[in-house]
């Protein structure tokens, strides 16, 4: 059984159709990549499999069990779920570490005493140990990318959702925030990545989703769909990206 | 070597200093000549000698002055009970008209019928209305007291803007606040209570300055249903010395209150402007 499963999944804004019948299994310990020019619906469906957007139709299978169900209360998903944004959205009001502490506490009710080792673990093994009483303000985009990073984490997530990341970063940031992708594969965290990083994805994916106007149009191994990509709008667009 | 250096400035240093003294220059005269066109032209106004005798009389001044000051402490007495019962009840009502569950309709209902018709109506026939229609249901001591129900309107009054002002903050909160909240699992009320609410109430902190000031005025109204504070002090002063000084003398104690205050919630303001950008 796949870790997570997508079948059918469909979402409209309006009449816009932006994802068309998508099907897509995760393995457990799995990096999955999902490629194609903006618009083509990678960060809804992102936002699909984490229950903030309800999906029209279809069925989102977490460890086997549909999540996708109308009417399901959508907290306890989340909570297993975790997800990281283009724009960081830290919360400006509170320390790094109280930005990483707040959801175990208030979702699983776990003191601050219970939780601050643990947490301040997560800064020191992401190289940010003297920077978990800054504000938000007070850190650069890819200090600010890794502590949001670190506040999914501190849920104890089964699965990680990044949704162009390293988008907003200037470019020097971008590997600091990448490496932290490297060792979360290390670590065997499920993972699906929206990403524009193409080197990335054929160096680190296990798997590479190629979408287009809200259907996956190709998929495979990084180097099959890299290399050899068998579709004509595969290679216009990898023809475009890799350039 | 290069000249302007030598001075210990660069070309652009000089010229701006030149600039920022032609511009002290130009400021001074203009005032200079604005006070004493003040000074030289209002004395020569056919009443001006009998202003002066009735709105500046200086003897009748250093009289109601310090009665004056008495006064205004009833003023500053309501404020003070009034100002935190707005902030409560009106944060209240926000939430009350952002509540999504279909349980609270009613709440929602209540929220905008309530925000329409007190900043509808002007506050002081609120004043008048409730001022003097709840005592007169017959009501027994203390529950009669003007001090009660005309603080009562203004808590009202001012609950319904401040709340548009909450609502407003808690609109400025970027929805993707909000997503990653939600994506953490934490609940609608959780969202708002740890996330949006302490980002909204900041946010809008120098516009509820603001409403500290007007209210800081408005206290006065009660005046016409009873309380003797200070406009309602001056008043008598006025009838007793047959001058209008005390108005001034009570415009001035306003002044010195609401100024610093005023200057203060620009200052907020700006600094809100500047760390946004």
């Amino acid at each position: 059984m796949s870790k997570l499963s997508l079948r059918g999944v469909v979402k409209r804004f309006g009449d816009s159709t932006v994802c068309d019948g998508i099907d897509l299994d995760v393995e457990e310990g799995q990096m999955v990549c999902l490629i194609g020019a903006s618009g083509a619906g990678k960060s809804t469906l992102l936002r699909c499999i984490n229950l903030l957007e309800a999906v029209e139709d279809g069925e989102i299978f977490l460890d086997g069990e549909d999540i996708a169900v109308p009417g399901l209360n959508p907290q306890g998903v989340r909570a297993r779920i975790g997800m990281v944004f283009q724009s960081f959205n830290l919360f400006p009001h509170m320390t790094a570490l109280e930005n990483a502490m707040l959801a175990p506490r208030r979702v699983h009710g776990r003191s601050r005493a219970d939780l601050v080792g643990e947490v301040e673990e997560l800064f020191t093994r992401f190289g940010l140990a003297d920077r978990m009483h800054n504000y938000p303000d007070q850190l650069s985009g890819g200090q600010q990318q890794r502590v949001a990073i670190i506040r999914a984490l501190a849920m104890r997530p089964e699965v990680m959702l990044f949704d162009e990341i390293t988008s907003a970063l200037d470019p020097q940031l971008v590997g600091e925030v990448l490496d932290v992708l490297l060792m979360l594969k290390q670590q065997g965290m499920t993972m699906v990545l929206a990403t524009h990083e193409m080197g990335f994805a054929r160096q680190a994916a296990d798997k590479v989703c190629f979408l287009k106007d809200g259907k996956i149009i190709e998929e495979g191994p990084p180097e099959a769909l890299f290399d050899a990509p068998q579709r004509e709008e595969t290679k216009a667009f990898l023809a475009r990206a890799l350039k | 070597m290069n000249t302007t250096k030598a001075a210990g400035l660069t070309r652009r240093e000089k010229y701006e200093a030149q600039q920022r003294r032609r511009s002290l220059i130009v400021a001074a005269t203009s005032t200079v000549v604005v006070v004493a066109c003040i000074i030289i032209f209002i004395p020569m106004t056919p009443g001006w000698e009998k202003v002066q005798r009735s709105f500046f009389n200086g003897d009748v001044l250093a009289d109601t002055f310090p009665k004056l000051l008495d006064a205004f402490k009833i003023n500053l007495m309501i404020f003070a009970w009034s100002a935190p019962a707005i902030a409560i009840l009106g944060l209240l009502i926000a939430l009350a008209r952002d509540a999504k569950s279909p349980a609270l309709f009613p709440l929602r209902i209540f929220g905008a019928t309530f925000t329409d018709v007190f900043r509808g109506v002007p506050v002081i026939l609120t004043v008048y209305l409730i001022g003097f229609g709840i005592p007169g249901l017959g009501l027994p001591r203390p529950w009669n007291s003007p001090y009660i129900w005309g603080s009562l309107a203004l808590i009202l009054t001012y609950a319904a803007y401040v709340a548009e002002i909450f609502r407003s903050g808690i609109d400025s909160v970027h929805q993707s606040q909000r997503s990653a909240a939600l994506s953490l699992g934490l609940s609608e009320r959780q969202v708002m209570r740890d996330v949006v609410l302490p980002q909204a109430i900041r946010n809008v902190v120098p516009s509820q300055m603001n409403m500290l000031i007007a209210l800081q005025k408005d206290v006065s109204l009660l005046s016409f249903i009873g309380p003797v504070e200070i406009f309602r002090q001056a008043g008598v002063f006025k009838s007793l010395t047959a001058n209008f000084t005390p108005y001034v003398g009570a415009a001035i104690i306003f002044l010195i209150v609401t100024i610093p205050a005023t200057r203060y919630a620009d200052y907020l303001m700006a600094k809100q402007m500047r760390d946004r950008s």
